[in-house]
C-alpha cells in the first residue's frame, strides 16, 4: 500500500521559501523533511510527517520543473507554464543564483571547466556543502561566465541584464567572472585567510579602475580584461624606486607627515624603502600575465606580511598608504601622477581590505 | 457562405531545438480549418521565428464554424526527410461567433504536443466576419451564449428561464479503431483530441438549436461530459438550462414585463418555423423503452430528505436510513392552529412502513415510470394529490406553476443559485441511478440506447420530485462511472417549487394572470395560502414570507409526508412548517438565514465486490448500490449531527465502480439554518450493560462524540438562539417519552437522562452498538479531524458568515493515486479511503497555510478506480483569504480581545450555557474529566430516542454509538473557546505580507485568475467572453525521465492551466470563472515506462475589473444585512 502519485498544482505556483532554500542546499527530500520537523513545521497547521513529506516532495518537484527556466532567467518572466507573481520570480532567480561564499572562495580564480567540476567532491567535503548544491553553484558560475565573457559593455550591468540579479549579487558574480577570466592566484596557503568578500571587493576595485571600461564609458568596451595600456604604463612608476633621490624625497615627505601620528613610526621609517619597492615592483611587473595572476600573493608576501610582522594597525596602515600615495604629487620630478593615482587607489583599498588576520 | 474566418500567424518563441547540428529550428506553420490548409513560409534557423504572415482566409458555413476548431500546426522544415511536427494549437472559434463575447483572438498560445507537452509559443490573430443568416432552416446556432456558471451570470438579467436542454453525440473512439495499431501514439492522440473537439462543437451547436427553438438566447449551467466507454465508443453529452438573458445596461431596466422584452420575442418566430430535424430528437414519446434488451437494473431508495431512485426489477425497496423520535411541533404559540404535523412517530412509522422490506420508517417511493415496477403504488405519489389535500388554493397554485413547467419535458434546472424570488420551496434531494451494460453503438447518428437510458433516469427523477410535492428539480446534474462494460448512470437534483415569474411563456401569460386573481381573493385566509400565493404573485412575495426562511418551508403536504420527517414551525417566521433536516444539491441561497459558519462534510465508503463479468457483474453492482447509498446517507446524517448542523447544501454523491470494489463519496456543505430546529445530539447505546468495561467503553465513546460536537459547534460558531425557544416554551414532555423505544430496555434510565440534559430540550439522535462494525463506524465518524485554525472549507460557492474576501485567491488541483493491497476487508478499505481523503485535505490546509485566514471554497472531489487496487482522488477548489477583522467580529474568536461586540457575544453564550451548566465559565480544556461528573449530577428528562432495531444490524449499532455521546454536548460551547483559540495563533504577519504581495503588476505575461466559483472576490465581472472547453491528452514513453508519475502529471496539469490561461488572455480576458476539471483519466504502465493522461477542463472566460470603492461598499452593505440578520437571531 503506497501513495502512487501525489501532486498539487496551483494556478499561481505555490512556493515555500524555506523549502526552496533546502532544495537549493541540495538536501534530499528525507533530510529536508527532517530539517523542517526540527524547525517546528509540525506545529503549523496541525501537520503531520506525512503531510510534510508530501509537501516537500511536491515543492521539490516544482523547483525542479522551474530549474530549466531559472537557468535562463529572462525566460521566467515570459513563460506561460508557471504563473508566478513578479516579486516571487525575482526571489526565485535571486536565490537560485545565490551561492555560499565558502564555495565561491574555493573556486575563485580557477578555470571553470569540467576538470574543476571533478574537484567539487573535494570542495564539498571541505566546506560541508552538499555536492548537489556545489554543482548548482558551479554551473551558475560557468553559465554566467559563458554568457558575459564575450559581451561588450560593463560587466555588472551585463550580468544584471541577462540574469536579472540584484546589484549586490551581480557584483559578486562580476568578481567571480573577473577572477576566472584573469585566473588570479587565490589558492596559495598564504592567501587562505582571505575570504570571498575580500577578493570580491578587490575585484570590484580592479574592474572599476583598471579595466578598459573604467576609463571611457563607450559601451563596446570590455570590462573583463585589465587595460593593457595602463599595465604597460605602470612600468614608468619604477622611477620612484630606481631614482635614489626620488625615493629619499618620497620617504622624507611621508615621514614628515606621519611623525607622531602612527605608533609604528620607527618600523615604518626602517622599512619604507622595502615597502615602496615592493609596491612599485608589483606595478611594473603587471605586464606579464603570470604576474597579474600573482597580484594578490605578491601583495600579501611583499607588503602585508612585513607590515603585519611589525604589528601595524589598520589605522597606521591607512595613514601610511594615504600619505604614501599623496606625497608623490609633491615630487616634482615625477610625471606619471595620473597613472600613480590610478594604481595606488586600487592597491590602497585592496591592501586595506586584505589587511586582517 | 455565412462566415469568413481569418487567421494570421505572427511569430513564435521559445521553440524547441529541432536540428541538433545547428541547435536551431527551421519552423513553418500550417493553418487548417475544415479541409482547407494554408502554410506560412519557412523561417530558417531561429527559435524565435517572425513569420508575420498574410491573413489566411477561410470561407465557411457557420455550422462548421461552430463544430470545427482552427488547427494550427508548427513544423520543422526538413529538406531531405519528412517535416517534423513541433506541436499543435487548437483554437475554439465559438467565442467569436457571439456578438457579445470576444471579437478577436490574439496572443501567445502554447504549442502543444501530446508526447512532449508544451514546446514554445506562437502568436496568432484570429477574426471572424459573420454575415447575417436569414435562413430559417439553419442548422447552426451562432449567437447562443454558453455559460458553465450555474447561476445567472453576473452581468446579465434573466428575462426568462426556459428550462432543461440536453443532447448527446456518440462516435467511435479512435483509440479503439483498428488503425490505431499501425499509427503512432501521437497520431492516435491527436485524432482523439480532434474528434472530441469536433464532437463538443457539434453538441454545443445542437444544444444551441434547441435553445433557439425554446425562444432562449443562452445556456446557463452548461455541463458537458465525456463517457469513454472504450470499445463501445465515445459519448459526449451535455445538459444545461436554456434562458433568455438580457445584458444589464447602465440604464435601469425598462422591460418590466418579461414577455414584452425583445429577445424572447425575436426568437419566437424562428423556433416555431424551424422544424427540428436536427436539433431535437423526439425520442421521448414513451417512458417505456425496449432498449433495455440487455440487462437493466436499478434500485430505489427513499430516505428522509434524500430520495433516490432507480429501476429494480423485483422489489422496489425503499428504506429510511435512520429513525428519529418525533419531536412535538412548536405549534403551541398559535393555539388556533391544530397540531397538524400528524401523529407522533410510532403511528406514523406504521403508515409508511407497510411496503418496505425492512419494516422500518420507510415508504414506498412512488414513481410513475418503470415497466418493471411490481409494487403497488402508494397513494401519495403525485404532487397533484398532495395539492388536493392541502386545499383548493394550493392545488390551484400548483396547477398554475405546474402548467408552466409541465410544458417542458423535464422541469429540470442545472442552476444552483437563483435570482431572488425564483426558488420558493425546497423539498429535498432526488437522485436516481441505474446500472447498464454497454453495448456497441451501431448507428452513431441515432444513439438511441444512450438516450433511452438517460430518459429513464430523468423520468425517475421527475416522478420523485412529484412525490415530494415539487414540480421542478434544481441543481440537477448527471454523471457516469464506467468499468469495463458496466456503466452506472446517475442523476441527482433538488426537488423544488419555483416561482412562475421567470418561466411564463407568452402563451401562459394570460392564464397566469387569471389564476392570480382567485388567489388574491383567498389571500386573507390561512397563512399557508398566503405564503404560497405571495410567492407566485410575483410582487408581494418578500413581504409575506421572509426570504431568509421561505425556501425551507415544506413543499409537500404535511399529512402526506413522503418520508418520515419531523415537522416543526419555522424558527424564523413561526408560520410554516419546516423539516428537521434539509438536504439539497444547490448552493446556499444568499438570503438564507444561517447561524454560524458552514463546513465541508464528506461521507466516504468503500465496498468490495467479487470480480464478475457481464450481467453477473451488473447484478452484483446493482445489489450493492442501495446499501452503499444508504450507508453514505447515514454517514452524512451522523456527521451533520456531529457538527451540530441541520442542513446540507451542494450535496454531490459520486459512486465509482471498479473491478473489485465500489467507491462512494458524498460531499456537501453543512450549515445551521436558523429556520430549522436545532439538531439533537448523538447518543450511543450499548446492548450489554452488564459488562462494566463495555459500558465504560461506550461512555467513553459517548464522551468523545459529545466533545466533538461541542468542539465543532465552537469551531463553526453555532450558537442557535436558544432564548427564543425559551420564551415560546412549547415542548410537551409527554410525546418525547412516548417516542423513546429502546430495543434493549436494559439501559439505565439515568444514563438517558444525563444525555438529555446535555442538550437542553433537544432530542438526541440515537445509535446502538451491537457489533464491532459499529465501533469501527464510530471511530470513522470521529476520525474526521477538524479544519485547522484559520481555515474553513465548503463545497459550495459561498461560505455563510464570511463576507469580506480579499482579492487573494488561489485555485488549485490536487491529484492522488493510492495503491491498495489485495484482500482488504470492507473496513480496511473504508479506513484507507477515508484516510486518503482526510490526508489530502490536511495537505491542502498545510499547503495553503500562508493564506490564513482563508476558506477553501467549492472543494470538488472526484474519485475513480483507474485500475484494480488503485484509488484516484482529484480535487479542484479555490482558496480565498478573507479579512480577519470582520471574522473576529462575527465569531467568538475574539474571546480574549476586548472588542465590545465580542463581549456581547460571549455574554450570549454564557447565558445559554448557564442554563445548562453553572460552570461554563471555567476554562476547562475539553479533555477534563470534570465534564463527565457534572453530567451525572444533573437532574434530567429522558432523551427521546427511537428503536433502530428494525433496521439492519449496522444501523442499530449506530444508534448506540451516538447515544453514548449525547451528554457531552452541553459542556463545551464556551469554556473551550479561549483555550482553543490561544492554542492556535495564526501567523498573522505572514499572511499579511503574502496578501499584500499578491498584487501582481508589471509582469510581461498577463495574469489570469482561475476559480471554480462564479465570481471573483473584490472584483466585478464586466464581460463574458465565451466558454472555455478544452480536452488534452498527454502521453509519455519516458516516464522515469519525466520524474515518474507524479512528475508527469504535475507537468501536465501545469500545462493545462497554462493553456487555459493563454487562451483566455488571447480572448482578451483576465479570468476564468466556474472553472472545473471534469475529467482526469490517468493510466500508467511503469514497467513499460509509459503513462497516459486525459484531462478535460471547462469554464467561462471573463473580463473583470477590481471593484471601485463605491461598488465594494454596496457589496459590503449587502453582506452586512445577511450578517445582521444572523446576529439578530443570536440575540
Amino acid at each position: 500500500m503506497s501513495m502512487e502519485l501525489d501532486v498539487f498544482v496551483g494556478n499561481t505556483t505555490v512556493l515555500d521559501e524555506d523549502v526552496y532554500q533546502l532544495w537549493l542546499d541540495g538536501q534530499t527530500v528525507t533530510d529536508a523533511v527532517r530539517i523542517r520537523i526540527e524547525a517546528g513545521a509540525l506545529q503549523e497547521c496541525e501537520a503531520n510527517a506525512e503531510v510534510l513529506l508530501s509537501d516537500t516532495m511536491d515543492q521539490f518537484r516544482t523547483f525542479q520543473m522551474c530549474e530549466r527556466l531559472l537557468q535562463s532567467p529572462s525566460k521566467v518572466a515570459n513563460q506561460l507554464l508557471f504563473q508566478i507573481p513578479p516579486h516571487r520570480q525575482t526571489m526565485l532567480i535571486e536565490r537560485y543564483y545565490e551561492f555560499d561564499s565558502m564555495f565561491a572562495r574555493e573556486v575563485l580564480g580557477k578555470k571553470l571547466s569540467k576538470g574543476t567540476k571533478k574537484d567539487l567532491d573535494d570542495i564539498g567535503s571541505k566546506t560541508g556543502i552538499v555536492l548537489k548544491s556545489c554543482r548548482r553553484q558551479f554551473d551558475n558560475f560557468k553559465r554566467v561566465f559563458k554568457v558575459v565573457e564575450e559581451l561588450k559593455g560593463p560587466l555588472v550591468e551585463n550580468i544584471q541584464r541577462h540574469f536579472l540579479l540584484s546589484d549586490v549579487l551581480a557584483r559578486d558574480y562580476a568578481a567571480i567572472v573577473f577572477f576566472a577570466n584573469s585566473r588570479f592566484e587565490t589558492g596559495k596557503r598564504k592567501l587562505q585567510y582571505l575570504s570571498f568578500q575580500d577578493f570580491a571587493f578587490c575585484a570590484g576595485q580592479l574592474i572599476s579602475y583598471w579595466t578598459v571600461g573604467a576609463v571611457d564609458n563607450v559601451v563596446e568596451n570590455m570590462d573583463v580584461d585589465l587595460e593593457k595600456e595602463f599595465l604597460h604604463d605602470l612600468k614608468d612608476l619604477k622611477v620612484l624606486v630606481n631614482d635614489k633621490d626620488m625615493l629619499d624625497q618620497h620617504k622624507s615627505l611621508v615621514c614628515a607627515q606621519l611623525r607622531g601620528k602612527i605608533k609604528v613610526f620607527s618600523e615604518m621609517e626602517a622599512s619604507f624603502k622595502n615597502l615602496s619597492r615592493a609596491l612599485v615592483n608589483i606595478a611594473s611587473k603587471l605586464t606579464h600575465t603570470k604576474d597579474v595572476r600573482d597580484l594578490f600573493i605578491d601583495l600579501v608576501e611583499k607588503f602585508i606580511e612585513p607590515c603585519r610582522s611589525d604589528k601595524w594597525t589598520i589605522g597606521d596602515l591607512r595613514l601610511f598608504l594615504t600619505h604614501y600615495s599623496s606625497s608623490v604629487h609633491t615630487l616634482e620630478a615625477f610625471r606619471r601622477q595620473v597613472i600613480w593615482d590610478r594604481y595606488m587607489g586600487v592597491i590602497k583599498s585592496c591592501i586595506l581590505k586584505m589587511y586582517h588576520d | 457562405m455565412p462566415g469568413k474566418l481569418k487567421a494570421k500567424i505572427v511569430a513564435g518563441r521559445h521553440l524547441p531545438v529541432m536540428d541538433r547540428a545547428s541547435d536551431l529550428t527551421d519552423a513553418f506553420v500550417e493553418v487548417k480549418f475544415g479541409n482547407t490548409t494554408f502554410k506560412t513560409d519557412v523561417y530558417p534557423k531561429s527559435l524565435n521565428p517572425q513569420w508575420n504572415s498574410e491573413w489566411f482566409k477561410f470561407e465557411v458555413d457557420d455550422e462548421d464554424l461552430q463544430d470545427e476548431p482552427l488547427q494550427i500546426t508548427v513544423l520543422d522544415h526538413d529538406t531531405y526527410s519528412a517535416n517534423d511536427a513541433i506541436g499543435k494549437v487548437y483554437i475554439d472559434i465559438d467565442p467569436l461567433l457571439c456578438s457579445e463575447a470576444a471579437t478577436v483572438i490574439s496572443g501567445w498560445l502554447p504549442i502543444y504536443d501530446t508526447i512532449h507537452g508544451i514546446r514554445g509559443e506562437i502568436n496568432v490573430l484570429v477574426k471572424v466576419d459573420l454575415f447575417n443568416d436569414l435562413n430559417r432552416f439553419r442548422q447552426s446556432s451562432c449567437g447562443v451564449k454558453f455559460f458553465c456558471t450555474t447561476s445567472i451570470p453576473r452581468c446579465y438579467r434573466a428575462v426568462m428561464v426556459h428550462g432543461f436542454v440536453e443532447e448527446l453525440v456518440v462516435n467511435e473512439d479512435p483509440e479503439y479503431q483498428w488503425i490505431d495499431r499501425i499509427r503512432t501514439p501521437r497520431a492516435s492522440n491527436e485524432a482523439r483530441q480532434r474528434l472530441i473537439f469536433l464532437m463538443s462543437g457539434e453538441l454545443q451547436r445542437k444544444i444551441g438549436l434547441k435553445v433557439l427553438e425554446m425562444g432562449g438566447n443562452a445556456v446557463v449551467g452548461y455541463l458537458q461530459c465525456f463517457d469513454l466507454e472504450g470499445e463501445t465508443g465515445l459519448v459526449v453529452r451535455a445538459i444545461g438550462t436554456a434562458c433568455t438573458l438580457e445584458k444589464i445596461s447602465t440604464l435601469p431596466a425598462t422591460a418590466t414585463h418579461p414577455s414584452n422584452s425583445s429577445p424572447s420575442k425575436d426568437m419566437k418566430d424562428s423556433p416555431q418555423a424551424a422544424p427540428s430535424t436536427l436539433g431535437c430528437r423526439s425520442t421521448h414519446s414513451s417512458p417505456v423503452h425496449s432498449a433495455s434488451s440487455r440487462l437493466s437494473q436499478g434500485f430505489s431508495v427513499s430516505v428522509p430528505t434524500l430520495l433516490f431512485a432507480g429501476m429494480k426489477p423485483r422489489h422496489r425497496s425503499s428504506e429510511a436510513p435512520r429513525a428519529r423520535q418525533c419531536r412535538p411541533g412548536f405549534g403551541e404559540e398559535a393555539p388556533g392552529v391544530p397540531l397538524s404535523s400528524g401523529p407522533p412517530t410510532p403511528l406514523r412509522a406504521q403508515t409508511f412502513s407497510s411496503f418496505s422490506p425492512s419494516k422500518s420508517y420507510s415508504r414506498q417511493s412512488s414513481s410513475s415510470d418503470t415497466e418493471l415496477s411490481l409494487t403497488p403504488k402508494t397513494g401519495m405519489g403525485s404532487g397533484g394529490s398532495a395539492g388536493k389535500e392541502a386545499g383548493p388554493l394550493k392545488a390551484l397554485l400548483r396547477q398554475q406553476t405546474q402548467s408552466a413547467l409541465e410544458q417542458r419535458e423535464y422541469p429540470f434546472f442545472t442552476l444552483t443559485a437563483f435570482p431572488p424570488g425564483f426558488l420558493l420551496h425546497v423539498g429535498g434531494v432526488v437522485s436516481a441511478r441505474s446500472v447498464k451494460l454497454l453495448d456497441r453503438i451501431h448507428n452513431p447518428d441515432e444513439p438511441e440506447t444512450r438516450d433511452a437510458w438517460w430518459e429513464e433516469i430523468r423520468q425517475e427523477i421527475k416522478s420523485h420530485a412529484k412525490a415530494l410535492g415539487c414540480h421542478a428539480v434544481v441543481g440537477y446534474s448527471e454523471s457516469t462511472s464506467i468499468c469495463e462494460e458496466v456503466c452506472i448512470l446517475s442523476a441527482s437534483g433538488t426537488a423544488a417549487i419555483l416561482s412562475s415569474r421567470f418561466m411564463q411563456d407568452g402563451s401562459l401569460d394570460t392564464e397566469h394572470r387569471l389564476s392570480r386573481q382567485p388567489l388574491c381573493v383567498f389571500s386573507t385566509g390561512s397563512e399557508r395560502v398566503e405564503g404560497d400565493m405571495g410567492s407566485s404573485a410575483s410582487l408581494g412575495f418578500e413581504e409575506v414570507v421572509p426570504p431568509g426562511c421561505g425556501f425551507c418551508h415544506i413543499p409537500y403536504d404535511e399529512l402526506n409526508i413522503p418520508f418520515p420527517a419531523q415537522l416543526t414551525y419555522c424558527y424564523c417566521c413561526r408560520r410554516y412548517k419546516v423539516p428537521d433536516v434539509l438536504f439539497t444539491t444547490i448552493d446556499l441561497p444568499t438570503e438564507a438565514n444561517v447561524t454560524g459558519k458552514g463546513c465541508l462534510i464528506q461521507a466516504r465508503l468503500c465496498r468490495t465486490k467479487k470480480k464478475a463479468q457481464g450481467e453477473g457483474n451488473a447484478t452484483a453492482i446493482s445489489n450493492l448500490l442501495p446499501f452503499l447509498e444508504y450507508e453514505l446517507h447515514t454517514q452524512l446524517m451522523n456527521k451533520l449531527k456531529l457538527r451540530g448542523m441541520n442542513a446540507l447544501f451542494g450535496l454531490r454523491i459520486q459512486i465509482s465502480v471498479g473491478e473489485t470494489m465500489l467507491l462512494g463519496l458524498a460531499s456537501a456543505t453543512g450549515v445551521y439554518l436558523t429556520a430549522l430546529p436545532s439538531p439533537g445530539g448523538i447518543q450511543v447505546a450499548g446492548k450489554t450493560p452488564s459488562d462494566i468495561t463495555y459500558e465504560q467503553h461506550i461512555s467513553n465513546m459517548q464522551k468523545k462524540i459529545n466533545d466533538t460536537i461541542s468542539k465543532n459547534k465552537e469551531l463553526h460558531e453555532i450558537n442557535p438562539p436558544e432564548v427564543v425557544e425559551e420564551i415560546i416554551g412549547s415542548p410537551i414532555p409527554e410525546p418525547r417519552q412516548r417516542s423513546r423505544l429502546f430495543r434493549s430496555h436494559s439501559e439505565s434510565s439515568d444514563e438517558v437522562s444525563e444525555l438529555d440534559l446535555s442538550h437542553g430540550k433537544k432530542d438526541a439522535f440515537v445509535l446502538e452498538i451491537d457489533d464491532t462494525d459499529a465501533v469501527e463506524d464510530i471511530h470513522a465518524l470521529l476520525t474526521d479531524s477538524p479544519t485547522p485554525a484559520g481555515f474553513y472549507s465548503c463545497n459550495t460557492e459561498i461560505m455563510p458568515g464570511i463576507q469580506n474576501w480579499t482579492s487573494a485567491i488561489q485555485m488549485f488541483t490536487s491529484v492522488r493515486v493510492f495503491r491498495l493491497n489485495a484482500n482488504l476487508t470492507n473496513q480496511g478499505l473504508n479506513k484507507i479511503f477515508s484516510d486518503l481523503c482526510e490526508n489530502l485535505l490536511k495537505s491542502l490546509y498545510f499547503k495553503l497555510r500562508s493564506m490564513v485566514p482563508c476558506c477553501l471554497c467549492h472543494l470538488n472531489f472526484t474519485v475513480a478506480i483507474p485500475e484494480d487496487e488503485l484509488i484516484q482522488v482529484a480535487v479542484t477548489a479555490v482558496a480565498m483569504s478573507f479579512d480577519k477583522e470582520q471574522s473576529l467580529e462575527n465569531g467568538k474568536q475574539s474571546g480574549e480581545k476586548t472588542l465590545i461586540k465580542a463581549i456581547t457575544e460571549n455574554d450570549e453564550q454564557l447565558q445559554f450555557n448557564l442554563e445548562l451548566n453553572a460552570e461554563t465559565s471555567s476554562p476547562n480544556p475539553l479533555s477534563s474529566p470534570k465534564g463527565l461528573s457534572e453530567v451525572g449530577s444533573h437532574p434530567s428528562a429522558r432523551a427521546p430516542s427511537v428503536d433502530y432495531s428494525s433496521f439492519a444490524d449496522r444501523c442499530s449499532s449506530w444508534i448506540e454509538q451516538l447515544k453514548l455521546k449525547a451528554h457531552t454536548i452541553r459542556r463545551g460551547s464556551v469554556k473551550t473557546t479561549s483555550s482553543l483559540e490561544k492554542a492556535s495563533p495564526l501567523p498573522e504577519g505572514r499572511s499579511r505580507s503574502l496578501r499584500s504581495n499578491r498584487s501582481y503588476s508589471g509582469s510581461s505575461v498577463a495574469v489570469v485568475k482561475m476559480t471554480p466559483l462564479s465570481f471573483i472576490p473584490g472584483a466585478k465581472i464586466i464581460k463574458y467572453l465565451g466558454i472555455i472547453n478544452m480536452f488534452f491528452i498527454r502521453e509519455t514513453t519516458s516516464l522515469r525521465e519525466e520524474g515518474g508519475v507524479s512528475g508527469f502529471l504535475h507537468t501536465f496539469i501545469a500545462e493545462v492551466f497554462a493553456m487555459v490561461r493563454a487562451h483566455v488572455a488571447a480572448l482578451g480576458g483576465n479570468a476564468v470563472v466556474s472553472y472545473s476539471m471534469k475529467e482526469c483519466v490517468f493510466m500508467e504502465n511503469p514497467n513499460k515506462n509509459q503513462a497516459q493522461c486525459l484531462i478535460n477542463v471547462s469554464g467561462d472566460a471573463v473580463i473583470f475589473i477590481q471593484e471601485s470603492e463605491l461598488e465594494s461598499t454596496s457589496v459590503q452593505t449587502q453582506s452586512a444585512t445577511t450578517h445582521t440578520s444572523n446576529g439578530g437571531e443570536g440575540t
